[in-house]
């Protein structure tokens, strides 16, 4: 286990912003944190990254704590823009990375690589704030992976941006993770998530409501759906156990099974009823069960 | 040490670099040498109108202009008397039309008299040395008709002995008093400015970096404390640095202008003595008032969440400055008053106050030292207590900016 978060629980006077969170990482993987607002996800990260210290349990990185002494094996995107604004791009991403200990000429030689990639790499002598809110993020994120961490912490890294800047961005954090790096990252849109994760939590009021790879996430919610396009009634098919609920659809009827034996038996049924032309068991979506998860608290 | 120094770097280079602190440096140099050549300025000017020195006597008496002309010249005044053979009327005429600036009518009905007409009431202060000259022409004029000699006038207007001693063993003379007033005064002028401006930069550093949240980055890459201090001391250096800068162009301007700093102007503000040890305790007490209230500023400014708060927050350390500073500038003239003693020992007022009066008094050497050392441990102390603000308040964002913040930064800090 490459980040370990060990039974943490952060306070802040009587409030409990994390409760009792444990999560493993392994080395190499990316993990993706989703909740609502104030679910405890920054504070989780403050926590990971040493800048709160938990009020009990323990955070370590390769089986050590964090702290100053190897912050430079960190890197860190905060959840708001978090950059000078008058200073230039080039001399902000070299300051920030010599922080961690990167040597100048080192940090100088990526920064130009980097902004390359980025297609900006006129940016350099300009200062963030003349830059667009979606140019800034790209400039964020070099802030937080210039440096070759091994384990990038990323807040929200794509909210406020438009689908092409999403890709790029997702682009570089993928060939990031490729060279060996562990990426944690929040969001709250959902099919980043899926799309960039093997492993998810889903954080709310501080509590990991539902944890570890997106696969096991979604079978073990055990509310898959059998679509069925057919012709005839197939009300009838909702009386068999294990189907929670029945909707009529233009082509034929959405099941929401319990269980996978459940699709079986459906697909055995629906054969003599008529003329099958499609049948497929649907996973829920993240959202899906985000909702179910969360909102049923929030209810 | 190697991400202080980087810290430390950057604090300097980058103020350094921008475009206030570099214009704020050339006006004030620019200004020093203006300053320093008003003298030279004002005789340039005093130059066309030399002809100003004349004065018209329209001589209603027996003959006196001659007299009145040497006792203007045992004066020294520069002023030349010429009698003139234009009536009142006219003379009023060529001072409306601004031909002359003055005259004189001087009329002798057995007491000599005299009128004095000038352009504006400002010229009044020329007519002094005037009315000093008629009187002294009456004097001997009197002293002739009553048959006295020149012996006896002389006794009869000698100027009494009249000395002045101070008697409190610290104080110094008079004389020296004045001597050092005008150096101590610019002195306590460039501290009172200096703990102002340089903090005022910190907390509105801390509060940009804060507010624009690159603090997060910074303080997961290094430790607040480390990042306070690396800050405080760079901009410390360019303190100094800009204190320098002002010192020496001071030193060229006058030195260049020429200008004579016992005479004119400078001879009231005193610039006569000029002890060194004078400036080593100027840099002393302005590196110990930044220290003391830089790391209130820092303080402060972890405690806002927008730039435009920190003013707000910054006002109660303002006016323990401005305080200080009320109390030495008035101390200047008094410098012995018991309030001003005492004020020299209370941290935030001692940059300003005691300095003062290590400059203005002889003061035993233990006097300043204590002083000193009270800075120093409260120093200490602020700069521990600010640590722990400091730490919990950079992660703190919120709407309420008070100083009740500092007992919830404080907690979080703790928390840390």
């Amino acid at each position: 286990m490459a980040l370990h978060v060990e039974q943490v629980t952060k306070k802040f006077g009587d409030f409990t912003a994390v409760d009792n969170l444990s999560l493993s990482i392994e080395e190499g993987e990316m993990h993706g944190f989703l909740g609502a607002n104030g679910a405890g996800k920054t504070t989780t990260f403050r926590m990971i990254l040493g800048l709160l210290d938990p009020t009990q349990g323990t955070v370590r990185w390769k089986g050590k704590p964090i702290t100053y002494a190897n912050s430079p094996e960190i890197g860190y995107l905060p959840e708001e823009r978090g950059l000078y604004p008058k200073m230039k791009v080039e001399e902000q991403l070299v300051y920030l990375a010599q922080l961690r200990k990167m040597s100048k000429p080192d940090a100088k030689r990526e920064t130009a690589a980097w902004l390359e990639r980025f297609e900006v790499p006129h940016y350099g002598q300009k200062k963030v704030e003349e830059l667009s809110k979606g140019n800034q993020q790209k400039i964020q994120l070099i802030a937080s992976l210039l440096h070759k961490p091994s384990l990038l912490i990323l807040d929200e890294p794509f909210s406020g941006l438009d689908p092409v800047n999403v890709e790029m961005l997702k682009g570089a954090i993928l060939d990031f993770q490729k060279q060996g790096a562990t990426i944690v990252f929040s969001s709250h849109r959902m099919d980043h998530v899926e799309e960039l994760c093997d492993d998810m939590s889903i954080l709310d009021r501080g509590k990991v409501v539902a944890g570890g790879s997106i696969k096991k996430v979604k079978r073990s919610f055990g509310k898959q759906k059998v679509r069925l396009n057919m012709e005839g009634d197939l009300s009838g098919l909702s009386a068999i156990a294990g189907v929670d609920h029945f909707t009529k659809t233009k082509d034929g009827a959405l099941f929401q099974i319990t269980d996978e034996h459940v699709a079986q038996v459906l697909l055995a049924k629906a054969i003599n009823l008529g003329t099958l032309r499609h049948f497929a068991i649907e996973e829920p979506s993240l959202e899906e069960i985000f909702i179910a998860k969360v909102g049923k608290n929030h209810a | 040490m190697h991400s202080f120094w980087i810290i430390f770097k950057q604090a300097f280079i980058t103020k350094a670099r921008t475009k206030s602190f570099i214009i704020t440096t050339l006006v004030v140099v620019a200004s020093f040498f203006l300053l320093a050549n008003i003298p030279n300025i004002i005789a340039l000017f005093d130059g066309e109108e030399s002809e100003e020195n004349l004065l018209h006597v329209l001589d209603e008496t027996s003959g006196l202009v001659p007299e009145l002309q040497t006792q203007l010249d045992l004066m020294d005044s520069g002023i030349e008397a010429v009698p003139t053979y234009l009536t009142e009327e006219e003379l009023q005429k060529s001072l409306a039309e601004g031909i002359i600036d003055d005259y004189l009518v001087l009329t002798q009905n057995g007491q000599l008299s005299a009128r004095y007409i000038s352009e504006s009431a400002n010229e009044l202060g020329g007519g002094i040395e005037i009315e000093n000259a008629v009187q002294a022409v009456h004097t001997a004029l009197t002293a002739e008709s009553l048959g006295l000699d020149d012996s006896q006038v002389w006794q009869l207007f000698m100027p009494v002995e009249f000395e002045r001693e101070a008697v409190s063993e610290s104080s110094k003379s008079q004389e020296e008093l004045s001597q050092s007033r005008g150096l101590v005064y610019v002195l306590i002028m460039l501290i009172y400015v200096a703990v102002i401006y340089y903090p005022n930069m910190i907390a509105m550093e801390v509060a940009t970096e804060k507010s624009s949240r690159v603090m997060e980055i910074l303080i997961s890459s290094v430790s607040p404390v480390k990042h306070m201090f690396a800050k405080i001391l760079g901009i410390g250096s360019l303190g100094i640095l800009q204190m320098m800068i002002f010192g020496l162009s001071g030193y060229f301007a006058i030195k260049t202008a020429g200008t004579d700093l016992t005479e004119g102007f400078f001879s009231v503000m005193g610039f006569s003595e000029v002890k060194i040890s004078t400036f080593l305790f100027a840099i002393l007490f302005f590196l110990l008032g930044y220290f003391l209230y830089a790391v209130l500023a820092a303080l402060l400014g972890s405690l806002v969440s927008r730039t435009e708060d920190v003013q707000q927050l910054m006002l109660p350390m303002m006016i323990l400055v401005i305080i200080g500073s009320l109390i030495a500038f008035s101390g200047i003239s008094i410098p012995e008053a018991g309030y001003v003693t005492v004020s020299s020992f209370i941290p935030f007022f001692a940059p300003l106050v005691m300095f003062l009066r290590v400059g203005m008094l002889d003061l035993p050497l233990w006097e300043p030292l204590l002083s000193i050392g009270i800075m120093l441990v409260t120093i200490g102390i602020l700069g521990w207590f600010g640590a722990r603000v400091y730490r919990g308040g950079v992660l703190m964002y919120g709407s309420s900016q008070s100083l009740k913040d500092i007992r919830k930064a404080i907690r979080l800090g703790n928390n840390k």
